[in-house]
């Protein structure tokens, strides 16, 4: 379905559309104080710029770095053209290792993916053991936010989901009794899991190491507990240094929620004694978006959310509005690029306000890129006859000034004399909810033209 | 100084009043004005709905009729962004890059290139201010709350030499309206209700008046404040700083 569908569906329960709206406008004030009392805030996000874009330029160099650096380290290797690869490998992994039971740790990449179910065709059970990630599994719905995957739902519907799945008690949807058998319940997937996962935030060239930045610690339980490691990045998660790491670091926790700096920050470098550590390294049309010049910017997102939280659309239509693995802002300037037509609505979900580029910590020219994305869509993919045609009329009245004039006479008298059951009747969706203006007998037009003669004449 | 006036289309044929007060008011600023006949649009609504090269024709036209000038001045925030941004799929002759340089947004070009210090102007009454948002992040209007940079707004600068007139603050002044032109109709439900809560924020904020550079935001809100017979007043800058009551 399309974007303003299941917009106009969200919007339905306009007490609901409210909570959503507030949830989110909270995290994107407490990104703001925090940001705010950053004296250099934007000099930062300069450099987060620059270390990306330098970094994309030279993006074959560096994982090149990366992957020698981290076989030195006794890690192994391994490169995906794209998801069934990438499947395949981490597949292939755990049945070497005789690997049945998996936990993992937040990771939007296996998400775009859909390595879960791949996995669990052949029997392999896969816990997600983010909190919200695990809400959402239970619930049998994707994430609706790369940070807050289960912000589209309330403390009772996370109570009943809880009474269903893991037999807790009706509790009124008390957060603290829910997130205590939570915390049960995944201690015991630790303890059992043969395998862990995890996605990377950053990978170090020049170390081979990489970081994984989480609130609730469950990279670090789930990678020191079980006997193998596999941790899966996009080819864009690469920075060059080590003390490159700092810029992130202080971007992302500010910006994804408000916090100074994530609660952990996670460094993994090499295997410890007897276990076992892989890093598989995807591109999945990373490399097709990095060549296409309008786009490539795309490519320096750290994946914080920001743009979501302050977008007033994502906010009032919810994450799963988009139907796409990363909805808001920046997933409408990525997903077109791997599926045109799927997503053909979603960069015209946005009144291009410009609010996401000027939240992005690296700097991220999204509401330029949606406006790029819809010149190329409206070329590349069937619209709407009567779109097309109004379109071409527009821009041939614009260039006859007389034409123009008659046009607007006619909407004027329109306006000023036709009942308003036939001017808002059912064609004209402006006016399901709003007026439309009264029709002015003159437009500026006559009325300048009339003052100049009588200015002429006196 | 030649001053040339550019009137976007919709105001031009639904809220000429707002033409005639930006009008009024450059000429009580002693500016030669002039109002090229023939104008018709920036190209805006074509070229935002992906139909770019339908525009292409308009921009010439537009350039055309403004090449003269030096200055370019309109009251709206939207169409001199899109002029100053967009206006770069055309060939860049001298007339085009000087067209492009040289337009203005009204409150801008009064304190930045007219170095107003007064305006003979007055209207008590207490004022909600939108900003709208190809203004404000577009043409760098004023500082918005995402960026951390010293806090300026020319429409509130303008405004406060407005004798009686009393500034609301309101919750989210910077959010967008949800206007975002063929938006309002194509995300006809969200579009709805961003500009209900905009106006629920200024009216819960005591805001009597709720004004903007841009008249196409204004359109949306009024709409709805007049669809739900809601007290509240909607009038374009312009109008207020053209105001003697």
């Amino acid at each position: 379905m399309s974007h303003p569908k299941l917009a106009s569906i969200f919007n339905k329960d306009e007490k609901k559309v409210d909570w959503h709206d507030k949830a989110l406008w909270f995290v994107r004030h407490k990104r703001d104080k925090s940001v705010h009392s950053v004296k250099n805030w934007e000099e930062l996000r300069n450099l987060g710029q620059g270390i990306k874009a330098h970094m994309l330029s030279n993006l074959d160099i560096y994982l090149e770095e990366f992957e020698a650096n981290a076989n030195k380290n006794g890690v192994e290797v391994h490169w995906a053209a794209n998801a069934e690869e990438h499947n395949q490998i981490v597949h292939n992994i755990l049945k070497e290792n005789n690997a049945k039971k998996v936990v993992k740790s937040k990771s939007m990449l296996t998400e775009e993916c859909h390595l879960n179910p791949h996995l669990e065709a052949d029997g392999i059970e896969v816990i997600d053991t983010d909190l919200g990630e695990r809400i959402v599994q239970l619930a049998k719905e994707p994430p609706s936010h790369i940070v807050l995957p289960a912000i589209h739902k309330n403390k009772h519907e996370v109570d009943e989901l809880f009474q269903e799945h893991l037999g807790t008690e009706p509790c009124d949807g008390n957060p603290q009794y829910l997130t205590h058998e939570a915390r049960k319940h995944l201690r015991q997937k630790f303890i059992e899991a043969d395998a862990a996962i995890t996605g990377v935030n950053f990978a170090i060239a020049e170390t081979g190491g990489f970081v994984v930045c989480t609130n609730e610690g469950n990279a670090d339980m789930g990678a020191h507990l079980a006997p193998v490691h596999i941790a899966c990045m996009g080819v864009e998660k690469i920075i060059p240094k080590l003390e490159h790491l700092s810029v992130f670091l202080r971007l992302l926790g500010r910006s994804a929620t408000g916090q100074p700096i994530t609660t952990y920050s996670s460094h993994f470098k090499k295997p410890a004694n007897g276990k076992k550590m892989h890093i598989v390294i995807v591109d999945n049309g990373r490399s097709e978006q990095l060549s296409r010049p309008d786009f490539r910017a795309s490519l320096r997102c750290i994946r914080c959310g920001a743009c979501m939280n302050t977008c007033p659309i994502y906010r009032r239509s919810g994450g799963h509005s988009y139907d796409a693995t990363v909805p808001g802002p920046i997933g409408s300037i990525l997903s077109p690029g791997k599926d045109l037509k799927k997503h053909s609505t979603l960069p015209f979900a946005s009144t291009l306000c410009g609010s996401c580029s000027d939240v992005c910590p690296v700097k991220i020219d999204i509401h330029a890129q949606l406006y790029k994305w819809r010149q190329i869509i409206t070329k590349e993919t069937p619209q709407p006859f009567v779109k097309k045609k109004s379109m071409q009329i527009m821009g041939s009245v614009f260039t006859k000034p007389k034409q123009f004039e008659t046009v607007g006479k006619i909407a004027r008298w329109s306006l000023r004399n036709l009942p308003q059951s036939v001017i808002n009747s059912k064609p004209n969706v402006w006016g399901k909810e709003r007026d439309l203006p009264k029709g002015p007998k003159q437009s500026f037009d006559q009325w300048y033209n009339e003052r100049q003669k009588n200015k002429n004449n006196s | 100084m030649k001053v040339g006036l550019f009137i976007p289309c919709y105001i031009n044929q639904l809220y000429p009043q707002v033409g005639q007060a930006t009008l009024e008011l450059l000429e009580k600023l002693n500016v030669e004005v002039v109002y090229p006949s023939g104008q018709t649009c920036c190209g805006q609504p074509m070229a935002n709905s992906g139909y770019e090269s339908e525009s292409i024709g308009t921009y010439h036209h537009f350039v055309n009729n403004f090449k003269d000038f030096d200055y370019i001045v309109t009251p709206s925030g939207s169409c001199a962004y899109h002029v100053k941004k967009h206006y770069d799929i055309i060939p860049q002759t001298d007339e085009v890059t000087g067209v492009r340089n040289n337009v203005y947004e009204l409150c801008d070009f009064l304190l930045n290139v007219l170095k107003i210090e007064d305006l003979d102007a007055s209207f008590p009454r207490k004022v909600g201010v939108h900003k709208s948002c190809h203004g404000l992040r577009g043409l760098r209007l004023g500082s918005c709350s995402e960026r951390v940079t010293p806090e300026y707004s020319y429409i509130e600068e303008v405004l406060k030499k407005v004798k009686g007139v009393e500034l609301m603050p309101v919750q989210r002044g910077d959010e967008c309206c949800g206007f975002g032109g063929t938006f309002a109709v194509a995300e006809e439900a969200v579009s709805v209700k961003m500009g209900k809560d905009k106006i629920k924020d200024h009216f819960e904020s005591g805001v009597e008046v709720i004004t903007a550079t841009d008249t196409s935001c204004l359109m949306h809100l009024e709409g709805l404040v007049n669809r739900n017979k809601q007290p509240l007043k909607i009038l374009h800058v312009a109008e207020i700083l053209n105001s003697n009551l």
